[in-house]
C-alpha cells in the first residue's frame, strides 16, 4: 500500500526528464511527459480519496532526512481527509492547466523549461500537502516558492518579470523568517516536529507561558502567530501582500495554477492543518480573523479601480484568501478549506479565461481597450461569466455555498470579533460582485475600444484551451454541491467528511437568522452586479464622473495605497544606503581598515625616525656607544648599591 | 589517554596524501616549462590520484567511535618531544576529502586561464594542497603549526603572482594579517607546551585541565589566529581583497578549504583544550557571529564586483558556522561543521562559476553583465543551483546546515537565533539580486555571443552540484561521520565545568 508515493514522484520524474533532456531531445514534446505524469497523479489521487472515504489513513515515514542529537525528522507522508481534498484540488487544477498550457505556450522558445517548472511545482506542492511533519512542509513551502520565482520570472529578459520573481521570493522570506522560528519553538516545546506528536501534546500546553526575547508570552499564541507569519507571506496577506499582484508578470497558466488555485492557498492549509494549535489561542485566532478581514476589504477596494485584467483578478485572489483566513480565524476551518476548494476552480477558471482573452488580444491586458469580445469568443465569455457569478455568490453556484457558510459561521460563531468580520465580509461580497462584473462588462460588452488590427485578429482560442475552461466551469458551478448546508436541504457532506481533522464549528443561531445572513449576502451580491451593470453598461459615462468627483480617493486606490513606495522608502533604500555609506564607507573603510593599514604605517613611520640614527658617521656611533656603556655602568652600580 | 591507535587502511594513508602532491611537484620540476600541456596533465593526474587515494578514508572510517583513526606516529625531534603524529576523526575527515576534490576542480578551471608561469602555478596549487591536508591531519601541535604557516607561502604567491590588478596589496595584506594572528597562536602553543610538561600531543593536551585564567589568555591567543582565518568580524577585511584579487583557483581554495582552517582550529583546539574559557566566551563569540551574519549580508547589497560580493557573503556564512559551533549544543555544532563543508562546496562552486565566466568576459563588474541566461543556459542552470544552495533552500545542503545552526543557536540564545535568522532574508536579497543582474534582463554587450560551458568546465562544476543535492537530500551521508566526535567534544566542553573548576582549583593550590 505505497502507491500513493506515485502522486508526488510522477511529476518529479517528469521534471527530471524534461530538465535534463528537454532542451536538446524532447523539445516541443515536453508537454507529453509532464501532462501524462500529472494526469497519473490525478488518477492516483482519486484512488486515494476513495480510500480515505472508506476510512483509511496513512502516516508513514520514508527515510530519515535529518538527524542531529535528539532532533530527528523524516521524509514522511500523512494522508487524511484534509490531505485528500488538497490532493484533488492540486492535481485536478494542475492537470487541466497543463493541458491548457499546451495551447497557450505553443511555440514559446522555453517550452520544455515551462513544463519542467510546472512539474517541479506540482511535485513540491504535493510534498507540501502530504507532509507528516513541519520540516517537510517547509521543504514543500520553499520548493513552491522557488518554482513561483522561476515561473514569475519566466520571461527573464524582461526587467519587470525578473524584478517580480525576485520580489516574490524575498517578500516570502520575511514570512518564512517567522515560520522558521515557529518551527524552532515547536521543536523546543514538543521535542519533535511530527504533526501527530505535536498536536496530541498541544492541549497539554494550553496554559503554558514562556519567556520569548524577554517577554512573558502565552506559548500557543506565540507558536500560532509565528506559523501565521509564514501564511501571511505565502498567501499574500497584509502586510506582505505586495508580491502577488506583481506576480502576474508570469505566464497566465502560472497565475491560474500557482497564484490562484494552489500555492497561495498553502497558508490557509497551514492554519487549517495546525488547527489544534490555533484553537488553543483566542488571541491568535482574532489576529487571523482580523488579518483576513482587513486584507479582504483592502484588496477588494484596490480591485475596484484597476484596469489590468490580470491584476484585478490577482487582487480578487488576495481578497478571497483573506476570506479563507477570516473563516479560520472564527474557528470555521472547514468553511475556510471549503472556500479554498471552490475558489480553486472558479479562480483558476477566471485566470484561464483571462489568458484566453489575452491570447485573442495579442497580449493586451488593459480592459479599457477591450469590449464586445462576447461575440468573438463565446466559450470564453460564458465560462468567465459563470465563474464571475460563482465568485459573486449567486445562489446555487460553488462560491455561494462556501461564502455563505463562512459568513454564517462568522456571524453566529463564538468568536469575539465574529460580528465585525461578518460585516466586513458582507461588504467585501458586495465589492467583489461589483469589480468582477465591471471586468466582465468592460471586457465583453459594449463596443470594442482597441485598435483595428487587434479587432481583426479576435478569435476564440483553440480546443486545448477551451476544453479545460469548460471542465473547470463544471467545477466552478458544481463543486459547492458537496457542501450544501442542512438549511436548504443539503447534507453538508463536506463538513462531515472534514470533521475528524478540522473539528466542527457550530453556528449558534436560529434558522431565521441563518436565512437572514444568507439573504443579505445574496442581496449584496446582486446589488454589486446591478451597480456594475448600471455604471458600465447603462450609463458608461458614470465611471468617469465618479472618478473626477473622488479624484484623491481614486488616486490612492489606483496606486494601491502606495504600499510599495512605502516599503521602498522605509526598508529597501535605507538598507542599501546603510550598506554603502555606513558599512562600506565608515566601519570597513574608516575604522577597521584604518587600524589594519594604520598599524603598519605607524611602524613604518617609527622606523623612518629610527633610521635617522643610522648616519654612517663614525663619531656619532662612538658617542652612542659611549653613552650606552655609561648607562649600563650606572645601572649596574645603582643595583649593587 | 585511552585513545586506541588504529590505522585501518593498512598503510600510512595520511602521509601518502600529504606527500603525493609533493611528488607531483617533483615531477613538475622535471618538466620543461614550455611544455604547458604536459605540466597541466601532470598536475591533473596528481590531483586525481590524491582524490582517489583519499576515498578509502570515506569508506573505511569507523563511525562508531570518536577516537582518532588512520593514526601514524613517529618520533621526530625526541629531544623536544616532537612527533610526526597524524590522525583523523569525524570532525576533520570531511575536510581532507574536500581538499583533495577541490584541488582537481582548481586544476580544471585554471586549464586555459593561467597562461603565465604555468609550471610555478601548478606547483603552488599542489603545495597548498599538501599543507592544507597536513593541517587537518596533524595531531602534534608543532607539526600543525608548520603546516599552518607553510600554507601561507604558496597562497601568498598564488594571489601575488597570478592575481588581479591590485594583487600585491592583497597578497601582502593576506600574509601579514594571518601571520600576526598565527604568531600569537605560537605563543599560546609554547605556553601550553611548557605547562603540560613539554607535550605537543593535541589529543593529550585536550584531556588535561588548565587554570581558568590561563585558559582565558590562551583562548584569546588562539582566537587571534583562528578568527582571522575564519574570518570573523571585525578581522575580516583581508578576505574581500584576497578573494577579489586572487586567480579563480586561489579564490576557490581560499573559500572552499583555507578559511575552514580557522573554524577547524576552534573545534580542534579552543574548545577541547580550553573548555572553561570557551564556555565563558560564548556570549562574545555568539555576538561576533551574529554581527558577521548581518553585517556581511547587508554589505553584500552594495557590492558592484562579482567576486567581492561572494567574498562578503562568505563572511556572513562563516558567521553562521561560528554561531553554530559556539552554541555548544549538538544541533548547532553539527550544523556548524556541516556548514563548513557546505560553504566549501557552495562558495567554492560560486567562485568556480565566476571564474568560468570571467575567462570569457574579463570583467568582474556586475553592471557589465546581464542576460547571461539567454546565451549560456546550461551555465545559468548550474549557477542557480549554487545560488539557491547559498540561500539555503531545502533539498540543498545549505538548508540542512543553516537550519541546524539556527536551531542550535536559538536553543542557546533566543536573541541570537532570531537575529541570525534575518540572515536568510538578507541572503535571499543579495544573491537573487546578483543573479538577476548577471543572468536576467537584456543581454549586455560583453555577454552577447558567449559560448556555453564546455566539457572541461562542466567537469569542474558538476561535482559541486551533485554534492549539493546529495547532502541536501541525505545529509546523514556526511553527518554520520561526525555524530560521535561531536558528542565527545561537547561532553568535554560542557562537563569540563563539573570536575574542571574543582580540578582547576587543585592545580592552582599545587602551584602555590
Amino acid at each position: 500500500m505505497q502507491y500513493y508515493l506515485l502522486i508526488p514522484f510522477l511529476p518529479f520524474a517528469a521534471f527530471i526528464i524534461n530538465i535534463l533532456f528537454g532542451r536538446k531531445i524532447i523539445k516541443d514534446n515536453a508537454h507529453w511527459v509532464s501532462t501524462l505524469a500529472v494526469a497519473g497523479s490525478w488518477i492516483v489521487s482519486v484512488m486515494t480519496l476513495m480510500d480515505v472515504l472508506s476510512g483509511l489513513s496513512v502516516n508513514q515515514n520514508l527515510y530519515t532526512w535529518m538527524l542531529s542529537g535528539n532532533f530527528k525528522v523524516s521524509v514522511g507522508f500523512l494522508i487524511d481527509q484534509l490531505t485528500a481534498v488538497m490532493l484533488i484540488v492540486v492535481t485536478t487544477c494542475s492537470t487541466l492547466i497543463h493541458i491548457y498550457s499546451i495551447g497557450y505556450m505553443h511555440g514559446d522558445k522555453g517550452y520544455y523549461r515551462f513544463f519542467s517548472y510546472l512539474s517541479l511545482f506540482t511535485f513540491c506542492m504535493l510534498m507540501l500537502v502530504m507532509a507528516n511533519n513541519f520540516l517537510q512542509l517547509y521543504f514543500g513551502w520553499e520548493g513552491v516558492g522557488l518554482c513561483s520565482y522561476f515561473l514569475i520570472g519566466y520571461y527573464f529578459d524582461k526587467k519587470s518579470a525578473s524584478d517580480a520573481g525576485k520580489k516574490a521570493f524575498i517578500v516570502n522570506r520575511f514570512g518564512d523568517f517567522g515560520f522558521g522560528i515557529g518551527i524552532f519553538m515547536i521543536f523546543i516545546t514538543f521535542g519533535t516536529t511530527y504533526y501527530d506528536e505535536v498536536f496530541s501534546q498541544a492541549a497539554g500546553h494550553a496554559l503554558t507561558r514562556v519567556n520569548f526575547l524577554g517577554f512573558d508570552v502565552h506559548l500557543m499564541t506565540l507558536i500560532a502567530l509565528l506559523l501565521f507569519c509564514g501564511s501571511i507571506g505565502k498567501s499574500a496577506q497584509m502586510p506582505l501582500h505586495v508580491w502577488l499582484p506583481d506576480a502576474m508578470e508570469g505566464p497566465t497558466p502560472v497565475s491560474a495554477l500557482i497564484h490562484a488555485a494552489t500555492m497561495v492557498t498553502a497558508g490557509v492549509f497551514l492554519v487549517a492543518r495546525c488547527n489544534p494549535i490555533f484553537s488553543l489561542s483566542e488571541t491568535a485566532l482574532i489576529v487571523v480573523a482580523m488579518t483576513g478581514a482587513i486584507t479582504s476589504l483592502f484588496a477588494a477596494t484596490i480591485g475596484l479601480v484597476q484596469n489590468d485584467l490580470k491584476r484585478i483578478i490577482a487582487y480578487s485572489t488576495v481578497s478571497q484568501l483573506g476570506y479563507m483566513f477570516l473563516a479560520c480565524g472564527v474557528g470555521a476551518y472547514t468553511a475556510g478549506v471549503f472556500h479554498l476548494y471552490t475558489h480553486a476552480f472558479f479562480k483558476a477558471l477566471l485566470f484561464l479565461c483571462a489568458g484566453s482573452v489575452m491570447h485573442a488580444m495579442g497580449g493586451e491586458l488593459n480592459i479599457q481597450k477591450m469590449g464586445s469580445l462576447k461575440k468573438f469568443m463565446p466559450i470564453t465569455y460564458w465560462t468567465m461569466l459563470l465563474a464571475s457569478l460563482s465568485i459573486a455568490g449567486v445562489p446555487g453556484l460553488a462560491g455561494f455555498f462556501s461564502k455563505d457558510e463562512i459568513l454564517w459561521l462568522a456571524y453566529s460563531g463564538a468568536s469575539p470579533v465574529g460580528k465585525i468580520v461578518w460585516a466586513m465580509g458582507t461588504l467585501v461580497a458586495f465589492l467583489t460582485a461589483f469589480y468582477s462584473f465591471r471586468l466582465i462588462f468592460l471586457t465583453f460588452h459594449g463596443r470594442f475600444r482597441g485598435t483595428h488590427e487587434q479587432e481583426h485578429h479576435l478569435h476564440e482560442s483553440p480546443k486545448t484551451m477551451t476544453v479545460p475552461l469548460m471542465i473547470l466551469c463544471v467545477g466552478a458551478v458544481a463543486s459547492g454541491w458537496v457542501g450544501i448546508p442542512h438549511l436548504v436541504g443539503g447534507g453538508a457532506h463536506f463538513t462531515e467528511f472534514m470533521k475528524p481533522v478540522l473539528g466542527h464549528a457550530e453556528g449558534h443561531g436560529t434558522h431565521a437568522e441563518e436565512w437572514m445572513v444568507m439573504a443579505i449576502s445574496v442581496a449584496v451580491g446582486f446589488s454589486g452586479i446591478g451597480l456594475a451593470y448600471f455604471m458600465y453598461v447603462l450609463r458608461p459615462e458614470l465611471p468617469g464622473i465618479v472618478t473626477q468627483r473622488f479624484l484623491a480617493v481614486h488616486k490612492v486606490l489606483f496606486n494601491k495605497y502606495y504600499i510599495d513606495e512605502l516599503y521602498s522608502f522605509l526598508i529597501i533604500r535605507p538598507t542599501i544606503w546603510v550598506a554603502k555609506n555606513v558599512l562600506i564607507g565608515v566601519t570597513d573603510a574608516r575604522v577597521i581598515e584604518a587600524i589594519v593599514n594604520g598599524v603598519p604605517s605607524a611602524i613604518g613611520g617609527f622606523s623612518r625616525q629610527l633610521r635617522k640614527m643610522q648616519t654612517g658617521l663614525l663619531h656619532n656611533y662612538a658617542t652612542i656607544t659611549a653613552m650606552g656603556i655609561f648607562i649600563i655602568a650606572a645601572v649596574m652600580l645603582l643595583r649593587n648599591w | 589517554m585511552e585513545q586506541t591507535m588504529v590505522n585501518q587502511a593498512g598503510f600510512p594513508i595520511l602521509s601518502c596524501l600529504i606527500f603525493l602532491p609533493l611528488l607531483g611537484v617533483a615531477a613538475l620540476l622535471l618538466v620543461r616549462r614550455t611544455n604547458e600541456s604536459l605540466i597541466r596533465m601532470v598536475a591533473l593526474i596528481t590531483s586525481i590520484a590524491g582524490f582517489l587515494l583519499s576515498l578509502p578514508l570515506f569508506t573505511s572510517f569507523d563511525k562508531t567511535t570518536y577516537a582518532m583513526q588512520f593514526v601514524e606516529k613517529q618520533a621526530w625531534i625526541p629531544a623536544w618531544n616532537i612527533n610526526y603524529h597524524l590522525g583523523l576523526d569525524g570532525i576533520s575527515i570531511m575536510f581532507v576529502l574536500l581538499t583533495t576534490l577541490v584541488t582537481i576542480l582548481c586544476v580544471l578551471i585554471s586549464w586555459n586561464s593561467v597562461k603565465m608561469k604555468t609550471k610555478e602555478f601548478y606547483i603552488s596549487i599542489l603545495v597548498v594542497e599538501s599543507a592544507i591536508i597536513g593541517v587537518f591531519c596533524s595531531l602534534d601541535f608543532f607539526l600543525f603549526y608548520i603546516f599552518w604557516e607553510a600554507m601561507l607561502i604558496p597562497m601568498y604567491l598564488l594571489i601575488g603572482v597570478w592575481g588581479g590588478p591590485n594583487r600585491v596589496y592583497a597578497a601582502v595584506k593576506f600574509f601579514l594579517y594571518t601571520l600576526v594572528g598565527s604568531v600569537l597562536m605560537l605563543v599560546g602553543i609554547i605556553v601550553l607546551y611548557l605547562y603540560s610538561g613539554r607535550n605537543f600531543n593535541i589529543v593529550e593536551l585536550a584531556s588535561k585541565v588548565y587554570p581558568y585564567d590561563m585558559q582565558i589568555w590562551l583562548f584569546w591567543a588562539f582566537f587571534a589566529a583562528f578568527a582571522v582565518k575564519v574570518p570573523m568580524f571585525p578581522v575580516h577585511t583581508w578576505l574581500p581583497d584576497a578573494h577579489t584579487e586572487a586567480p579563480t583557483a586561489g579564490s576557490v581554495i581560499l573559500a572552499a578549504v583555507l578559511i575552514k582552517m580557522g573554524a577547524y582550529g576552534f573545534l580542534r583546539f579552543s574548545l577541547p583544550i580550553l573548555p572553561d574559557a570557551s564556555r565563558a566566551m560564548t556570549p562574545v563569540m555568539m555576538t561576533l557571529s551574529v554581527i558577521a551574519i548581518i553585517y556581511g549580508g547587508i554589505i553584500c547589497l552594495a557590492q558592484t564586483d562579482l567576486k567581492r560580493l561572494i567574498a562578503y557573503s562568505s563572511v556572513s556564512h562563516m558567521g553562521f558556522v561560528t554561531l553554530g559551533i559556539f552554541a555548544l549544543n549538538t544541533q548547532g555544532m553539527e550544523g556548524g561543521i556541516l556548514q563548513m563543508l557546505n560553504h566549501g562546496i557552495v562558495t567554492g562552486g560560486l567562485f568556480l562559476g565566476v571564474g568560468a565566466i570571467y575567462d570569457r568576459t574579463h570583467t568582474r563588474q556586475i553592471s557589465d553583465y546581464g542576460g547571461v541566461a539567454s546565451v549560456m543556459p546550461v551555465y545559468a542552470a548550474i549557477f542557480i543551483v549554487f545560488t539557491f544552495a547559498s540561500i539555503g533552500l531545502p533539498a540543498t545542503n545549505g538548508f540542512v546546515g543553516e537550519f541546524l545552526i539556527l536551531l542550535g543557536g536559538f536553543k542557546a540564545s533566543q536573541l541570537a537565533g532570531v537575529l541570525s535568522a534575518s540572515g536568510i532574508i538578507i541572503g535571499a536579497g543579495y544573491m537573487l539580486w546578483l543573479y538577476q543582474r548577471v543572468f536576467f534582463m537584456e543581454t549586455g554587450q560583453k555577454v552577447a555571443g558567449l559560448k556555453d560551458v564546455d566539457f572541461r568546465e562542466m567537469a569542474a562544476l558538476i561535482p559541486m552540484v551533485v554534492l549539493i543535492f546529495w547532502i541536501g537530500i541525505y545529509p546523514e551521508a556526511v553527518m554520520g561521520f561526525m555524530h560521535e566526535s561531536v558528542r565527545h567534544l561537547l561532553e568535554r566542553v560542557n562537563d569540563g565545568s563539573a570536575n574542571g573548576t574543582s580540578l582547576t582549583k587543585n592545580v592552582m593550590e599545587i602551584m602555590k
